[in-house]
């Protein structure tokens, strides 16, 4: 049999054209191998060849989906591969995002078999998971190592079209597919069965895991504006210079929240961004660009609102938890409320 | 964050460039933004006039929070 052709898409980064000043590398094709395609033609022996890899920054994907997409489908289309690999993207948010959705304009509209791999807590997780395998890998390219196995593993099964498992046989994320299959035990003997393993505290697996809908319902809207206070928030990384609070660069493990009574206007002087996941540049520059403080203080003097609030809270959405996500803002919604804020601007890049 | 801010019952507004992200983390109000360094700014204008592109983008925002919607809602132009 001849060896199964694959493309492979990757980001700016793992192309080694550069970090985040160059997330806004438009799309580019190399003949052959780039970067971590190297794993994956290892782990293929001889029976797969990347043929070739679509590169493309993260930041002008995601800025110009449409576009970006068309390009690079065609440019895909071009090698008429076997199978498609995005990634894997691990915990970095734009790239997954640009690996699903790459990955499923190819399977839809060039009828190629895709996979990608990236992080349950990657938002390209749960835009995607319904509609392309995505392989399980770890939060950082640390994990590089272990992903290759079993996404190299999934994909030679893709590109052979044979029977691909269930998503714990195979390591890919649940699609919420439910498939008839035949059990050695009645229904009603495994639900008793699993009911006395949990009246005994012992160890269970579910059949049927319930999806986690976490729906906010949205609050009631503001009157008048004018008669109001609000409150900036972001999780653009803004801080007053310096970082007095050593806010992480990725993965944060804490909020600030800085009094913004003195300032009418964000100046290089005064701020800079905490950020280690887009291009700092702009906003070291001025940090009104990621929280605008002096837009929002000009509307006060001109009563177009209320008063703004004179604390502002800040943390780094790169890489960070949900369940930290969660916590912080947890914290410092309670605060809010105390001190009468009744609506929130919230900013993030 | 949006939602648990939202979940105290205070409206929040999320000014944000992928706008699909903030459609999965469930924001209900929602402003597209410029892009993803620089979501309130632009750095290729001049000061005055990337200035006037914030306060339209906030003026967006603040029509966005005196919205009632009862969905997630991205508020285009």
């Amino acid at each position: 049999m001849s060896k199964i052709r694959v493309v492979h898409y990757i980001n700016q980064f793992f192309a080694g054209i550069g970090g985040e000043e160059k997330a806004d590398t438009k799309p580019e094709l190399r003949e052959g191998i780039v970067g971590p395609g190297m794993a994956l033609k290892a782990a293929f022996k001889e029976e797969a060849e990347v043929v070739a890899t679509v590169i493309c920054g993260d930041s002008y994907f995601n800025e110009n989906l449409e576009e970006a997409k068309a390009v690079v489908l065609d440019m895909v289309k071009k090698y008429d591969p076997d199978l498609f690999i995005a990634g894997p993207a691990f915990n970095a948010g734009r790239y997954g995002v640009a690996c699903g959705t790459i990955s499923k304009a190819v399977q839809d509209e060039l009828g190629i078999p895709v996979v990608t791999a990236m992080y349950p807590e990657n938002p390209g997780v749960d835009l995607f998971k319904k509609d392309v395998y995505i392989v399980q890998t770890g939060n950082s390219a640390a994990t590089m190592r272990k992903a290759i196995p079993v996404l190299s593993k999934l994909a030679l099964k893709l590109g052979k079209k044979e029977e691909i498992g269930s998503p714990s046989e195979e390591g890919y994320i649940s699609r919420g597919v439910r498939k008839n299959i035949f059990r050695e035990e009645r229904g009603s003997k495994r639900a008793v069965d699993m009911l006395i393993q949990k009246l005994k505290g012992e160890e269970f697996v579910t059949e049927y895991p319930m999806p986690n809908f976490d729906h906010v319902t949205p609050g009631k809207a503001v009157e008048d504006v004018s008669k109001i206070k609000i409150a900036l928030v972001t999780s653009g990384g803004i801080v007053p210079k310096g970082n007095p609070d050593h806010i992480e660069s990725s993965s944060a493990s804490k909020y600030g929240k800085y009094s913004i009574e003195e300032f009418d206007d964000l100046t290089h002087e005064t701020h800079e961004t905490a950020h280690g996941g887009y291009d700092p540049v702009y906003a070291n520059a001025n940090a009104d660009r990621v929280l605008p403080v002096d837009v929002l203080r000009d509307f006060e003097k001109e009563g177009k609102i209320g008063k703004l609030h004179k604390y502002f809270y800040t943390t780094v959405g790169n890489g960070t938890s949900v369940a930290n996500a969660k916590k912080f803002a947890a914290q410092y919604a309670k605060e809010l409320i105390a001190d009468g804020v009744k609506a929130v601007i919230l900013t993030s890049t | 964050m949006v939602k648990e801010i939202e979940r105290t019952g205070i409206p929040v507004v999320h000014m944000c460039t992928v706008v699909p992200i903030s459609l999965t983390v469930g924001a209900n109000r929602i402003v597209p933004t410029i892009a993803i360094p620089h979501p309130l700014g632009n750095p290729s204008l001049d000061p005055i006039d990337e200035k006037k592109l914030r306060r339209k983008l906030i003026e967006k925002a603040l029509k966005a929070l005196e919205t009632e919607v009862v969905d997630q809602t991205v508020f285009e132009d």
